[in-house]
């Protein structure tokens, strides 16, 4: 199948995808167990990468500059661009790709070799909207949450790498990420986020909901799903920076 | 009553199902048999909406499924119940969420009606104590009794079962079997079966259909099929020693 068809059979999959869901209770109980499933549950990762990520950028930066000239308040500005405009929103999204995307992959590729997405269109369901709405709302309402969360531990982390190593003073950081505080920059990166989130839910539901074949097939498309996924959020990230930075 | 009349299906150049016209009975339980390949699942697929015929009318009780708009198949949907070769049962959910999950879709009903009715249903299957447990944690006879209860949950006037036996040893298949006829007798359902298993055409198979290349080769009920000279029915169902010695001495007896 070429690049064509699926990109049409994925904006296809999208308008079954936004219908209202059959059964507000039935809907409820599904995006309460996605929130926990692709949310909560990897709050653990999230905060454990942030808080090392930022430690090394702070680190890396005080490391390089070893000018005189230039103050140690800016290891602090460095570090806190770093962090929100990509390091949050883009790293993590690629690490939640990686670990929600093949989740989702695999589980609604399970239900289609097994026959389970079979049952629910035989009871009259609309399984793309069941199976994959909960989870863009569940993503797209929460992995701000979580990138903010990353973005405040990531900052953390970097001003503890630089009190513990000594490298730079505690003072000199906190006046760095102070300095020159721009609210558009956190619109962006919630902006990029929304739509990494949207990407991280749906092109792992495609490649998993038109699975063909047994265990075999639903791994590869666990694999294809991952790839595609990152593949995306880079390029998204090219055009939206473009678009919303220059 | 489905009425099935000159099927044709596809995929890509290979012609599935040939025009096939057959019909089945409420309270009756109808089988249909052939070799891999010969087309029951698609048959069976084409009856449940899953597959659209390339040409042909399938009616349910004069209705035409290819006709219903978006309101009318959800409500035919409803009146459906189908078991899956391998049960489909939502692994997420445990035995009593897989029966009300149809219920929880499609009713109104409170939460003590809702479980009042898995109970009944799950009663009626022999299962009353594994309410909570996982599918993962039944065994095959088990989960194809789970599925039948889901199956039946909504009071469907049609019940599907796509090999039902398979993978189950012969004292469970029986079990299975008897389950299935004695629901469908109990409340009037057009009963389809797709099988493999010779042992149910001979105990359950009312009506049979034996699907050759795409082409119903054959059709009766048990006991024509000890009668029949089609040879191709007869090479089929009597593939075996113990069924040959079964309808030669049937035969011998009979004259």
């Amino acid at each position: 199948m070429n690049y064509l068809e699926h990109t049409g059979k994925y904006f296809m999959m999208l308008g079954q995808v936004f219908k209202k869901p059959q059964r507000p209770r039935v809907f409820r109980e599904a995006l309460f167990k996605d929130i926990e499933e692709l949310g909560l549950k990897s709050l653990g990762i999230i905060m454990f990468i942030s808080f090392f990520i930022g430690g090394v950028i702070a680190l890396q930066t005080a490391l390089n500059l070893d000018d005189p000239l230039i103050p140690d308040t800016l290891i602090g500005f460095a570090a806190k661009r770093s962090i929100i405009l990509e390091f949050a929103p883009t790293f993590c999204s690629i690490i939640l790709a990686g670990k929600v995307g093949s989740y989702i992959t695999s589980s609604i590729g399970t239900m289609r070799v097994t026959e389970q997405i079979d049952a629910l269109e035989v009871m009259g369901i609309n399984s793309i909207n069941y199976l994959v709405l909960p989870k863009i709302i569940a993503t797209v309402f929460f992995y701000p949450f979580l990138i903010c969360l990353g973005m405040i531990l990531g900052i953390f982390g970097g001003w503890l790498a630089g009190v513990m190593s000594g490298l730079f003073a505690g003072t000199d950081y906190i006046i760095g990420i102070q300095s020159d505080f721009q609210p558009f920059l956190l619109v962006y990166a919630m902006i990029k986020t929304l739509v990494f989130a949207f990407l991280i839910s749906t092109v792992p539901s495609y490649h998993g909901y038109y699975v063909k074949g047994g265990s075999l097939a639903v791994g590869k498309a666990s694999t294809q799903a991952v790839v595609w996924t990152t593949v995306l959020i880079v390029i998204a990230n090219y055009f939206l920076t473009q678009m919303l930075l220059t | 009553m489905i009425e099935v009349k000159d099927l044709y299906k596809g995929f890509l150049d290979v012609e599935v199902l040939k025009g096939i016209s057959t019909t089945f009975h409420p309270g009756q339980t109808s089988l249909i048999i052939g070799q891999s390949g010969s087309g029951k699942t698609v048959f069976l697929k084409s009856l449940i909406g899953l597959h659209v015929p390339e040409s042909g009318i399938i009616s349910f009780n004069g209705r035409i499924n290819t006709a219903f708009t978006t309101e009318a198949k959800r409500e035919w949907r409803q009146e459906i119940g189908m078991v899956f070769q391998g049960s489909a049962l939502f692994d997420s959910q445990t035995v009593e969420e897989n029966v009300m999950f149809p219920l929880k879709m499609f009713t109104r009903k409170s939460e003590k009606e809702m479980l009042d009715r898995v109970n009944f249903v799950l009663d009626r299957v022999n299962l009353s104590d594994s309410n909570k447990k996982f599918p993962a944690e039944l065994s095959g006879g088990m989960q194809k009794r789970v599925a039948i209860a889901r199956a039946i949950v909504m009071n469907p006037k049609y019940l599907f079962c796509d090999e039902p036996n398979s993978g189950l040893d012969p004292q469970t298949s029986i079990v299975i079997d008897n389950l299935i006829q004695e629901i469908t007798k109990e409340y009037k359902i057009t009963t389809v079966i797709n099988t493999h298993d010779m042992n149910s055409v001979m105990e359950i198979g009312e009506k049979i259909v034996f699907l050759e290349n795409g082409i119903k080769a054959w059709e009766g009920s048990s006991n024509e099929i000890f009668k029949t000279d089609n040879e191709a029915i007869v090479d089929f169902v009597y593939s075996s020693n113990l069924f040959k010695k079964v309808r030669e001495t049937y035969l011998s007896e009979t004259k």
